[in-house]
């Protein structure tokens, strides 16, 4: 017995780098303390129970974008498809709840169906990049511009109003001072930590970012696994799409601009690899609140608004460039 | 034949395995016994590897029998071979460093643990320590592996492989793979210790370069050479010298490496190593290197030989020592550095990390003479391809053109595109890593000729070896290195080489 004492003795010398993981694992809560404070300081408006809940308007949706894109991130992988699905999933809730474009009123009934619908271009990604072994990044560019093509199709670039008061309700109507939306999103966190923590799927997405080779001999089925972990994330894209729809009361092609940006953003600055295997959703979490509060300080101090999107390109080149491990790192392509 | 051993846990009977060109297991029959030991030995290129790559249901055998208790068998895949009671311990890091352990032993098997489609973490974890007590190894399941060191994982490799001991049927055989080659003597002593303590519950296949461990280890030895097993030992009638003989065949043969056509080398010294040493790798290292000469170094993995060659190619630079390159200290921080010094690298992963495989002969050869060939910021084409035209005369590179992918090249001339394109940037020095490595002996024999011809222009040499058999027939001078530190040097001159035996004692 000796002998393993000695060795869980070494073991406990050599924590050096996992000490310096750990911290990177905090710094992003760090920043957003930091963030926090320095805007409250320079203005006070910034803490009101108002702007607590505007910022949390703000968030939910790249809170649930990004819970999508994590997954895929913790891959390895990346997924551009995000505006696509979520700019389908908008139009076509439109269309068929009570709206001023046609004569549908499927009301609720067709959420499920838009999460339906995400799950199925996911899963088309996730079997492009799979089984036509295309890269992550291409084949999902391709399913980018297929939903927003599918989309314009769909509306010939025309606007549909929503007038259904159940997916109103998600923009207005409040809980605890807070839109049913922003909650809605939390419960999407809840659903996505579970998802991480306690699913083989979960497991298995991390065991991909760590290796993928060693994976697949450990008896991990590597294809279905990543097919799945596409699938998840498209139904996190049209909750995106739903929510996006019920802030602007309307659908049209072009309501998912901009948004990949800010998920991959949002992502990253939280503090999940790019190159797989670390990180999670809390940390997404934590990436959505600083960009966020970063553009909502910035509108508070009045920086102007070219400047603020500026500022969230260094954001995000600053974050990668603070978290990559630039000496086991050999080559970056 | 040999006739299967009645109460043989695991069985080969005339396993046969070709690749194209590469005839890679002749007639191979191994027996395994219960509770034994078997140590598996060969020189790289042998069929160790695909030995064990066959038994964990990665290759599958052209012809022959696997009889796992008796019962022929086919293993379909790693998870086939695993179900079927086959663990695999590999040389290093196959677990996942950002996963804990007990993620790890159960990576794959997770489903025993899914109630209700959510995992129970709290009965992994109780598992998990049931099988870390199996080898006495006291760290907590849900640490993560990397805050491990480096022993304690690999007691949770096979800690691992051990946990088929509840979903296989019938017997356990657990293949050590180079098990030890990151260990230090006292961490192997504890590996060893459990491997002994677990004969009880399982066979072991220990396939090691270290042959004084595997003494120590086996019940009995296999011995492989060019892909098919030449004897097979009792460990009580074995000894090193009389493993390593039997490992390495034939007699040394002269002619094979060019012998008469190596010259003496020249007086003036290019590469000058003084008390050069890496922290972990290697120390105290001192040598010259002459014009026209080839020095090889000789070692085990973990000698210190490999970190060394790393060094000199500006991949791994030196924190204590000098190192004068021309009469220049230097110290190596990239490989363009090492490159402007003169030097240049012919990797062992030839495809990987010595040609641009997509990119033309001609633009392999130019590409790192590229400075010279460039005029007003344009690259000379017309000298470019002249210069290409010249070197494939002169190494005689076959190639159906110079606008041929380095792609569709054969492993031979691949390799005389890597020294063409170092020999056209006016290299004075070579590092040839594992120059050989995966070549068939045609090829070899080109190499061995290149080799012998550059030296004669002046042209000084680095060389680490797949065997023991080539670095002293190429080299002027043999270096032999043993955990970090230059422990032999000796001259081998035609006509006063050395003997394989005098070198090996230093060795291991």
């Amino acid at each position: 017995m000796s002998a393993a004492s000695a060795i869980s003795e070494t073991s406990l010398k050599r924590r050096r780098s996992p000490r310096r993981r750990r911290f990177a694992a905090w710094a992003p809560v760090a920043v957003l303390i930091a963030l926090c404070g320095v805007i409250a300081g320079l203005n006070p408006n910034f803490l009101t129970f108002g702007n607590v809940v505007r910022v949390s308007q703000a968030a939910m949706i790249p809170l649930v974008l990004g819970l999508g894109e994590t997954f895929i991130v913790l891959m390895g992988s990346i997924d551009l498809s995000v505006e696509g699905v979520l700019t389908l999933a908008a139009v076509i809730l439109s269309m068929l709840v009570l709206n001023g474009g046609n004569a549908n009123d499927f009301g609720m009934l067709a959420v499920p169906a838009i999460l339906i619908l995400g799950a199925g271009v996911g899963f088309l990604s996730g079997l492009v990049h799979v089984m036509l072994k295309v890269p992550s990044f291409m084949a999902t560019l391709g399913v980018w511009f297929m939903g927003v093509g599918a989309a314009n199709a769909l509306l010939g670039g025309m606007a549909i109003r929503i007038n259904d008061p159940w997916i109103r309700a998600l923009a207005i109507e409040r809980f605890f001072g807070f839109p049913l939306g922003v909650w809605l999103a939390l419960g999407c966190l809840g659903a996505a930590l579970v998802i991480q923590n306690y699913t083989r799927l979960g497991r298995h997405i991390y065991a991909l970012g760590g290796g993928e080779e060693l994976a697949a001999f450990s008896g991990v089925a590597v294809a279905r696994v990543r097919i799945a972990a596409f699938t998840l994330a498209g139904v996190f894209y049209a909750i995106g799409g739903v929510l996006a729809a019920a802030q602007l009361g309307l659908g049209n092609a072009q309501i998912g601009n901009g948004w990949l940006f800010t998920t991959i953003t949002a992502v990253v600055v939280g503090g999940t690899s790019l190159s797989g295997g670390e990180g999670g959703v809390l940390q997404t979490l934590v990436g959505a609140l600083i960009v966020v509060v970063l553009a909502n300080g910035m509108v508070l101090l009045g920086v102007p608004s070219d400047v603020q999107i500026g500022v969230q390109g260094l954001l995000i080149i600053a974050a990668v460039g603070l978290s990559i491990d630039r000496k086991r790192a050999r080559l970056v392509k | 034949m040999n006739a299967p051993v009645a109460q043989a846990a695991l069985s080969l009977v005339n396993v046969d395995k070709r690749f194209p060109g590469v005839h890679a297991l002749k007639d191979v029959s191994i027996d395994v016994r219960r509770g034994e030991v078997v140590g598996l030995i060969g020189e790289n290129g042998a069929g160790k590897s695909t030995l064990m790559k066959i038994l964990s249901g990665v290759y599958q055998p052209d012809r022959g029998d696997i009889l796992i208790g008796g019962k022929r068998s086919r293993l379909a895949s790693a998870a086939d071979a695993a179900r079927q009671g086959i663990g695999m311990v590999f040389q290093e890091q196959s677990l996942f460093p950002n996963l804990t352990i007990g993620e790890n032993l159960y990576l794959g098997a997770e489903t025993q643990f899914i109630r209700f489609g959510l995992m129970d973490w709290a009965a992994l974890y109780d598992a998990a320590r049931r099988q870390l007590d199996k080898v006495s190894l006291t760290v907590d399941p849900r640490m993560r592996a990397d805050e491990l060191d480096f022993a304690s994982r690999q007691m949770v490799e096979l800690a691992k492989a051990l946990t088929l001991e509840e979903q296989a049927k019938g017997d356990l055989v657990i293949l050590l793979d180079e098990p030890t080659s990151v260990l230090e003597r006292a961490e192997i002593d504890i590996l060893f210790g459990r491997v002994r303590a677990l004969k009880s519950r399982a066979s072991f296949i220990f396939v090691s370069h270290r042959l004084d461990e595997v003494l120590e280890l086996s019940d009995r030895i296999y011995v492989m050479k060019d892909g098919a097993v030449v004897a097979e030992l009792e460990t009580a009638d074995a000894e090193v010298g009389t493993l390593h003989r039997l490992m390495v065949g034939r007699s040394l043969q002269s002619e094979y490496y060019r012998e008469s056509l190596q010259a003496p080398f020249r007086d003036e010294v290019i590469v000058e190593a003084a008390g050069l040493g890496l922290a972990d790798r290697y120390r105290d290292i001192d040598f010259k290197l002459h014009a026209g000469e080839i020095l090889g170094v000789a070692g085990v993995i973990g000698s210190g030989r490999e970190e060394l060659t790393r060094t000199l190619a500006g991949l791994a630079p030196h924190d204590c020592g000098r190192l004068v390159v021309n009469g220049r200290e230097v110290r190596l921080a990239t490989p363009a550095e090492a490159v402007d010094c003169g030097l240049g690298y012919v990797p062992r992963e030839r495809r990987v990390e010595g040609l641009v495989l997509f990119l033309s002969v001609a633009a392999n050869i130019t590409l790192s003479a590229l400075r010279d060939l460039t005029r007003y910021g344009f690259v000379d084409r017309r000298e470019e391809r002249r210069l290409a035209r010249e070197w494939v005369d002169r190494l005689q590179v076959r190639t159906p053109g110079i606008d041929a992918l380095c792609l569709n090249l054969s492993g031979g001339n691949q390799q005389k595109v890597v020294l063409a394109k170092w020999l056209t940037a006016k290299a004075k020095i070579l590092i040839l890593d594992h120059p050989t490595r995966g070549l068939d002996v045609g090829a070899k024999e080109e190499v061995y000729e290149l080799a012998r011809a550059v030296t004669r222009q002046g042209v000084a040499i680095i060389l680490t070896s797949d065997t023991l058999d080539e670095t002293i027939g190429l080299s002027h001078t043999v270096l032999v290195m043993r955990d970090g530190t230059i422990t032999h040097r000796t001259d081998a001159s035609p006509g006063g080489k050395p003997r394989q035996v005098d070198l090996i004692k230093h060795m291991v």
